[in-house]
């Protein structure tokens, strides 16, 4: 099973039971059903309610971005996967302070862990990784959430200062702006965050869980807040990397950009660039230690989830993934 | 004394298969945390039974909402089973369809059926498989009430379990 990302422009549509992409300048393409974990839709793509219907029969989830490559929305299926009792179980943890408290700082650890971890990788990072861990410090013995978010934020800042360390001069980096991005290095983070956003969505969804009830953000949000929660943790294990690969081995360049007044973007060249790493990366496989098989980074996705549901159960205490290699 | 009845319990005939294989998927199916749909196994389980004995017609006839029997002919009725490798489980399941319908005044016999080894097993409801089937509902009911679900145990055949990466991972 694959993700599906769709540049091109055309007719996404059923075609009996296999999905068939019509591009504009007339080239055909059809994708089993099986092989779909969930689509991407970049392009300008004309679909209709068979589509809709036919997907969510096969319970396959459509996500849906922008012209500048921003998450718009999912076409999320009838919900096949309920169990009221982990609901009632996901809302007490979450009216629980403490346990509210607990998962909550189990997600920034794991955040920071691996924005740490890549740091190291380089040199002369160290007076910023010793910053995050006296933000880290702090965060263990915050009392409430709203502490707990203003030093994971202050955390995040100091990490994201010391990309221009390591990445290449041309893509100097001010500081992280999101709405809109400002320069080419928030244009990728925000893409690869977008990415990783949908992919845990995707996962989530062939799971109990249910994504709106979160820990860390606040449920309020409306938006798929677990979906966030969980993201934290992978953003800097799967996302970051690949845009310092992408910068500093010179396979996106300042042409893959476009940028006007409403900010600066990846064009289409720049995305299918960062698409190709990004569905590489979540293929490749890593040995897990417990369950004695490989599996791949999507797969360590869906068990984060798995891995929630028996906290929430009661079965096993969580603890957020930490890359051990 | 108090009898384990059908009705307070709402035990059906996969419960009562789980039970035999693990109490933890047991727990975790009764609560609504299913992973059958992502299996390839419990895929091709389903397509056996659907496309084995093209000819019978009383297929998949559910009482009471608790028992789905795979096919009903005459005097017996028939479960379609992949493999034999929860050969005890697959008894007492469709032992427990016959305890249920002798409740009903129902008396018929069992058939256990591997399309695929071309082979079956007659099953007769003794009175001590009722013994054995009345102790399974005692423990079904014990496994149920548990806050959380039964520690996970590691066994042979769990690596080609649906719940594989659930438990373990």
């Amino acid at each position: 099973m694959q993700s599906y990302y769709l540049l091109c422009s055309g007719t996404l549509k059923r075609n009996e039971n296999t999905l068939l992409v019509e591009k504009s300048d007339g080239e055909k393409k059809v994708i089993p059903i099986e092989n779909i974990d969930s689509i991407h839709v970049f392009g300008q793509m004309n679909f209709n309610k068979e589509l809709l219907v036919f997907l969510a029969r096969e319970g396959k989830p459509l996500h849906i971005y922008n012209y500048y490559g921003n998450y718009s929305g999912t076409f999320l299926p009838r919900d096949k996967n309920v169990s009221g009792e982990l609901l009632v179980r996901q809302v007490e943890h979450y009216l629980d302070p403490q346990k509210r408290f607990f998962l909550a700082l189990a997600f920034v650890e794991g955040a920071m862990f691996h924005a740490k971890r890549n740091l190291r990788e380089y040199s002369g990072t160290e007076p910023f990784i010793q910053k995050i861990e006296e933000e880290l410090d702090k965060a263990y013995s915050a009392t409430s959430i709203a502490e707990l978010m203003g030093c994971e934020g202050r955390a995040k800042e100091i990490y994201y200062q010391a990309f221009n360390l390591f990445l290449k001069e041309e893509f100097y980096f001010e500081k992280r702006e999101k709405r809109p991005p400002s320069n080419p290095v928030n244009a990728l983070i925000s893409f690869g965050n977008s990415l990783i956003y949908t992919t845990i969505l995707s996962e989530c969804y062939r799971t109990q869980l249910n994504p709106t009830i979160s820990y860390l953000h606040e449920p309020r949000e409306r938006r798929f807040s677990l979906c966030l929660d969980l993201a934290e943790i992978f953003k800097p294990l799967i996302a970051d990397p690949l845009v310092f690969r992408l910068i500093n081995t010179g396979l996106i360049t300042k042409d893959d950009f476009d940028q006007d007044l409403n900010g600066c973007y990846l064009n289409d060249r720049g995305k299918e660039k960062f698409l190709k790493a990004f569905d590489q990366k979540l293929k490749t496989t890593i040995k897990h230690r417990r369950l004695k098989r490989k599996v791949s980074y999507r797969t360590i996705l869906r068990l984060e989830c798995y891995k929630l549901i028996r906290h929430l159960l009661g079965d096993e205490v969580y603890a957020p993934f930490k890359a051990w290699w | 004394m108090m009898e384990t009845s059908f009705d307070s319990l709402r035990i059906t005939g996969v419960k009562i298969n789980y039970f035999f294989i693990c109490k933890r998927k047991l727990w975790l199916f009764d609560r609504g945390i299913q992973m059958e749909q992502e299996s390839e196994r419990v895929l091709l389980g389903k397509l056996l039974d659907e496309y084995s004995y093209p000819r019978k017609k009383r297929r998949r006839v559910t009482i009471d909402d608790l028992i789905a029997i795979d096919l009903v002919e005459g005097d017996t009725v028939r479960e379609v089973k992949y493999s034999k490798v929860f050969e005890k489980a697959s008894i007492m399941q469709i032992g427990y369809y016959l305890f249920y319908l002798k409740g009903l005044g129902i008396n018929k016999k069992g058939i256990i059926s591997y399309p695929r080894l071309r082979k079956s097993k007659e099953v007769v409801l003794t009175d001590e498989m009722i013994s054995e089937l009345k102790e399974a509902m005692k423990g079904i009911e014990e496994v149920l009430t548990m806050p959380s679900p039964p520690v996970a145990e590691k066994k042979p055949y769990c690596r080609k379990c649906a719940y594989f990466e659930f438990c373990f991972g």
